[in-house]
């Protein structure tokens, strides 16, 4: 069962990216983060299943009643709709 | 076995490629363009040719879909919210079809804000958007019945609608009766 995939990097709070393993987007914003060399969890909710996808799915809907992907949640505080890269950027860079 | 390993979504190289050069000439001889960055464009056939095998049908790769087809109709690629998203953004949903604006370079496709309704209000829209015919007088002189293609607005009268749209190739579950 597909579980959340942690990526080490610096410390920017708990990052959280919900997102989708065919959806290009969600692989640009995937290398975003890596770029920035932040420390972030990312579940690909298209490949889990049973009690992990709901879940995954109540958590987006928490941000995003539409359920779309990408969706990034910072520090359990906000979260970035989309590949916003600006946003992202903001949010995140040291 | 890692999920990667999984055998639905290994898709060569080649069937990427050979997917790619079929919706770039289908999408041309409908009037429609493919997203000029042909790296994104083949990580979207990608993403159609794995949702094809998991599902048994094309749903959009940037949208969670369901497995059920009935929830996921108005997400099979081309989905129900194209026209209105390139009329507006230049771009589909997911990117895979771009105006001529974009497909010439003049504008760049960037993500766009998601058209489809939550599944609650989505369920309601579609009850209310089919009309009761018995309820307008003209529409039973109609000699045949009017069908409208949800994904690009064909209309034709005739018995029922067509096995495939000719317009953009939807299948004929995609039409709704119009009139």
């Amino acid at each position: 069962m597909t579980q959340y995939t942690k990526v080490p990097g610096r410390d920017a709070g708990r990052v959280v990216l919900f997102a989708l393993s065919t959806c290009p987007w969600c692989h640009k914003t995937k290398a975003l983060l890596d770029s920035m060399a932040v420390a972030y969890e990312f579940i690909d909710v298209d490949r889990a299943s049973g009690e992990v996808r709901e879940e995954a799915i109540s958590a987006v809907r928490v941000w995003n009643p539409s359920l779309s992907f990408p969706v990034l949640v910072i520090g359990g505080t906000k979260a970035i709709i989309g590949l916003r890269e600006a946003e992202i950027r903001e949010a995140l860079e040291a | 076995m890692s999920d990667e390993a999984r055998g639905p979504e290994v898709i060569t190289q080649e069937e990427i490629e050979r997917h790619h050069q079929r919706l770039l000439r289908e999408a041309e001889a409908a009037g429609y363009h493919l997203n000029p960055d042909v790296d994104f464009a083949r990580l979207l056939a990608r993403g159609l040719l794995i949702n094809a095998r998991r599902h048994g049908y094309q749903a959009c790769p940037c949208r969670l879909s369901t497995g059920v087809p009935a929830e996921d109709r108005d997400i099979v690629c081309p989905c129900d919210y194209r026209d209105d998203d390139l009329d507006e953004h230049g771009v589909c949903y997911c990117g895979l079809y771009v105006s001529g604006a974009v497909a010439r370079g003049e504008q760049e496709a960037c993500s766009i804000p998601e058209r489809r309704m939550p599944a609650d209000q989505r369920r309601q829209g579609t009850a209310a958007a089919s009309p009761d015919e018995s309820e307008v007088p003209a529409v039973r002189a109609l000699p045949h019945p009017v069908w409208r293609c949800q994904v690009c607005g064909y209309l034709c009268a005739r018995t029922r609608p067509p096995e495939i749209c000719p317009i953009c190739r939807a299948g004929r579950e995609r039409f709704e009766r119009f009139m």
